[in-house]
């Protein structure tokens, strides 16, 4: 009992030596750090819209003017309107998912760099961050949602159980965003011309993805190239959730599948790359 | 004792264009890629060639602590402390050597590390205590004695930004305070605010040293290394030179010219023309035994001396000193012809080289850091030169009357003092 005891006090051994080549992804240490990361996304959600006079009303009003120009963009110039019935909610069950990728992609390619006094001076797995970022876009996605659903009574779209698929989907967002973006992150330490090419990549990706269009648009072989984007699926399967649209089907498996070669790659080139982020960054 | 850190043969190269603050840009990678593909990928980065654009900042280090021990760690800027200070905390990798380390260590390289300026002061207690390792709940079991610490109770609710300096480095030197790691790795923290704060810090410090954690502290400040440290190495170009008792540590390193600098040269192109025909080639401070240092001890004499040469003959001219606090306190004024005999017998000088040198005492300055002006003119007629901070310098006052007592003393000088001690019959 005693001996024990007195192992439970006995404190951790760590050595440090020089490590070559890919190093293990050490996702236990990370969990050790989970109260690090809780405050890093309080941080970042706290912190987004202080000192704005229209505060946390910028969480609704980006969705809303995003659908409302889409809306009039798409669905009155472009003739959306005539293709699809209540254009206007299509707009917002693209802008739903795609509000919460492009803002995470965004704040977690550039979280490195942005937290160069952390890492220049404490300890703590590297991963925290960029998965922290990604995180806290998840209020704002909270506050869209509750948007969406309001043009859903609005067009008196029945609620189905479908609802639930949200969560795996929501997570397939937050996993697609962090994949890219530990990529572009560790990317971005090394070369800043990463924070210069993100805002273009984002944009050119919302049009590659089903954001103001519905999947339908794209036909035949292009349509299994188009899945190689895995927000496609992800987009479409919001669609499905909530407005009964078409289900995602063999796109979605092709995203997922995407998802984690992206995701598992970006894991382990942000691990190889984590040991000279203090030096480089 | 069972040993707390196990340091062996450690070594830390930088390549030189990677040093912090300097990336490259994809353009350059990309170049690099495609003219040398195979080595590039199977490195990751670019080819690193030894010698040509590395350079070792730690080399060789070995060292062991045992539990409980607090060891000093001194040297010059750019030594390489700083270098093992942070392979001590994980954040970077050694490229050669081992480190072994037993229990959770505490780094503060920096107070307030990921302070937000946006948020509260009780709002970044709770971030930074996270950053710095601690868990929510002992934040929260800590927290009244933190803010008590920090005196800034009345502001705990202000965004941080709101804060004096003062306010925000006392708040986070509390949040670091109350960390218990078994082992804490300092950096001078301690050298900055104001002299009533130092002194809280410095006996945090040795509350810390007394609870029997094992601690690494980095100073310039060579009393408080010899208040809180038994032992203590001393680095010099990445390399360990010595490993002593602190005193005999310090004394080394105060004496060896490891504190260099300590001089000033005046290069042509910095002198204005107007100063002929006066010119000046150097201001340095040497110590008692003669050596050009940039620390003096408070109990041992130093030289201050001006070098310089006259291009033509000048009366009436007078070189002196302005010896300021660099904080800007005027400490003294002092000329080399003063002395009306000297001032006598050098009414006029002829053209040549000179040096005006001046004593200064034992026992006269108190710990700090002072800047030494120059002044050449003529009074009533001419200014020739002035430069009012050329050269600044520390006082350190290990051995000092009073030295018994740990607490930093107020004012510029420290003088011996003769006291009596009387009882009335």
């Amino acid at each position: 009992m005693i001996q024990k005891a007195m192992d439970r006090n006995e404190p951790d051994t760590l050595v440090i030596r020089a490590s070559k080549g890919w190093a293990a992804l050490n996702l236990r240490d990370l969990w050790k750090y989970r109260e690090l990361l809780y405050f890093l996304v309080w941080r970042d959600v706290k912190v987004r819209y202080k000192q704005a006079i229209l505060g946390i009303l910028w969480a609704v009003l980006v969705p809303v003017v995003n659908i409302v120009v889409f809306s009039f963009v798409f669905g009155i110039l472009f003739h959306q309107n005539q293709t699809v019935p209540n254009y206007p909610l299509l707009a917002a069950t693209g802008q739903l998912p795609w509000g919460l990728f492009a803002g995470a992609l965004g704040r977690c390619s550039l979280s490195l760099v942005g937290s160069s006094n952390l890492i220049t001076k404490v300890y703590f797995p590297r991963l925290a961050i960029p998965i922290a970022s990604v995180l806290s876009g998840l209020v704002d996605f909270g506050i869209a949602f509750l948007i969406v659903m309001g043009f859903m009574v609005y067009y008196h779209t029945p609620l189905t159980w479908n609802l639930l698929w949200l969560i795996p989907l929501t997570l397939m967002v937050l996993l697609t965003s962090l994949a890219v973006g530990l990529w572009l992150a560790a990317l971005n330490v090394r070369y800043r011309d990463v924070q210069h090419i993100v805002p273009f990549l984002i944009q050119i990706w919302m049009y590659a993805s089903p954001v103001a269009y519905s999947t339908s648009l794209v036909m035949g072989k292009t349509r299994l190239i188009y899945g190689l984007n895995p927000m496609a699926g992800v987009i479409q399967g919001f669609r499905w959730a909530l407005i009964n649209g078409d289900p995602p089907g063999e796109l979605f498996i092709i995203s997922i599948v995407m998802v984690l070669i992206l995701l598992i790659s970006g894991l382990f080139y942000f691990r190889r790359m984590e040991r000279t982020f203090a030096d480089m960054i | 004792m069972p040993l707390a850190i196990h340091v062996e043969a450690l070594g830390k190269r930088y390549r030189i264009g990677l040093a912090p603050q300097r990336y490259q840009t994809l353009g350059e990678n990309i170049t690099r890629f495609f003219s040398a593909p195979l080595r590039t990928i199977r490195s990751g980065r670019a080819p690193v060639l030894d010698g040509v654009d590395t350079i070792w900042a730690l080399r060789d280090i070995s060292f062991t602590v045992k539990e409980g021990e607090v060891l000093g760690i001194i040297g010059r800027n750019g030594a390489g402390k700083s270098t093992l200070l942070r392979l001590l905390s994980r954040i970077t990798e050694p490229t050669e050597g081992t480190l072994t380390i037993r229990g959770r260590v505490g780094s503060l390289l920096e107070v307030g590390t990921g302070f937000h300026p946006e948020l509260t002061g009780r709002e970044n207690i709770f971030l930074n205590g996270a950053i710095l390792g601690m868990k929510r709940r002992e934040i929260e079991r800590k927290f009244d004695e933190i803010v008590a610490f920090s005196e800034v109770e009345q502001f705990i609710d202000t965004p941080v930004k709101r804060y004096s300096s003062g306010m925000y480095l006392r708040l986070a030197f509390a949040v670091a305070a109350h960390l218990e790691p078994e082992i804490l790795v300092v950096d001078e923290v301690l050298a900055v605010g104001d002299a009533e704060f130092q002194r809280k810090c410095l006996g945090k410090m040795g509350d810390v040293a007394q609870q029997g954690r094992t601690v690494l502290f980095v100073s310039h400040n060579m009393s408080a290394i010899l208040r809180l440290t038994q032992e203590t190495i001393v680095i010099d170009k990445g390399k360990l030179v010595l490993r002593a008792s602190s005193s005999e540590a310090v004394d080394y390193y105060l004496s060896a010219g490891h504190a260099k600098a300590g001089e000033r040269f005046w290069d042509l192109d910095e002198v204005p023309s107007s100063a002929a025909p006066f010119r000046p080639i150097a201001l340095r401070l040497r110590d008692s035994r003669g050596q050009v240092v940039d620390t003096i001890r408070s109990t041992e004499p130093c030289t201050i001396e001006m070098e310089y040469s006259l291009g033509a003959p000048l009366t009436g001219l007078r070189v002196g000193f302005y010896l300021n606090t660099t904080r800007g306190e005027a400490v003294f004024t002092s000329f080399d012809t003063d002395d009306p005999a000297l001032f006598e017998r050098h009414t006029s000088r002829v053209a040549g080289h000179y040096f005006s040198k001046c004593c200064i005492p034992p026992d006269t300055l108190n710990q700090g850091r002072y800047s030494l002006g120059v002044n050449a003119s003529s009074y009533r007629i001419r200014r020739y030169f002035e430069d009012e901070q050329a050269l600044d310098f520390n006082v350190d006052v290990a051995g000092a009357p009073g030295m018994q007592w740990p607490e930093p003393r107020q004012g510029v000088v420290r003088p011996r003092l003769e006291w009596k001690i009387e009882v009335a019959s």
